[in-house]
């Protein structure tokens, strides 16, 4: 099935410039996975280490921010539209890392 | 080089006044590739911190998917510093994630002079630009003055009329 993924410039460096593409998957972790395959090392810039959702990254199905509706465990379905926008965020103190 | 127009800026002055000691943050839009910042929107810091912020991430996408519509990109992004210089912190340069836009500072610690400087943020290395202010007009009661990063002083406001 077809999920539309819009790619912030950014990472478009993964994507032969692309600014959406096309993946599959029935959670939002299988299209990071299918994505992956394609587009080698973009998952790598979404999830940390220990396999969570960068915390300064926001993925939004259709309108709803993934982290209200399961993270990762997201359900997505055909003709949805993810969105990946980088956080605007930082500040005075280093508190981030 | 960022060139600004001077109700903008005192748009992004305001906003960083009013929501003192809280840092405040927000955007200029302007036309894909243009580099001319026109359209001021002040953001909420969903952090509402003195120390950091951070967008909201509903409002954030409400703001991006409107400057879809209209062929726009962030060509600045702000935010203020309430206590301590206009320059970018290890927080700062560590996250930022737009390498076509104008990050500027502004410090909001003197309450009579504002500190406003702006840096291009590519993979850790900060560069900081000249900031040119277009379009001051004279105003008699004009008491805010602001300072930028590369000028040699503190610069008068109500002095910058003809640019």
């Amino acid at each position: 099935m077809a999920i539309e993924v819009r790619i912030p410039t950014i990472l478009r460096s993964y994507t032969g410039g692309a600014k959406s593409v096309e993946g599959s998957g029935d959670t939002l972790a299988d299209l990071l996975t299918d994505l992956d395959s394609r587009y080698a090392g973009i998952r790598g810039r979404l999830i940390t280490e220990e396999g969570a959702l960068h915390r300064f990254v926001n993925i939004y199905v259709n309108d709803e921010d993934v982290r209200f509706i399961g993270s990762l465990d997201a359900k997505l379905n055909d003709g949805d539209n993810v969105t990946i926008l980088p956080a605007v965020a930082g500040g005075a103190l280093a508190t981030w890392s | 080089m960022l060139t600004i127009d001077a109700a903008i800026l005192d748009a992004i002055v305001a906003h960083a006044r009013r929501d003192h000691p809280d840092e405040a943050c927000g955007i200029v839009a302007g036309a894909i590739g243009s580099d001319q910042p026109t359209r001021h929107v002040a953001m909420d810091n969903a952090e509402r911190s003195p120390t950091f912020y951070r967008f909201d991430s509903g409002e954030q996408l409400r703001v991006w998917r409107e400057m879809d519509d209209l062929d726009e990109e962030p060509v600045v992004i702000y935010h203020s510093h309430t206590a301590t210089e206009a320059y970018p912190s290890r927080t700062d340069i560590g996250l930022a994630a737009y390498p076509d836009a104008h990050y500027m500072l502004v410090s909001t610690r003197e309450p009579e002079t504002t500190e406003i400087r702006s840096y291009r943020i590519l993979d850790g290395v900060v560069t900081e630009e000249p900031v040119r202010v277009v379009n001051a007009d004279v105003d008699q009661h004009a008491v805010q003055s602001y300072m930028f990063g590369q000028s040699p002083a503190a610069v008068d406001y109500e002095c910058r009329a003809g640019n």
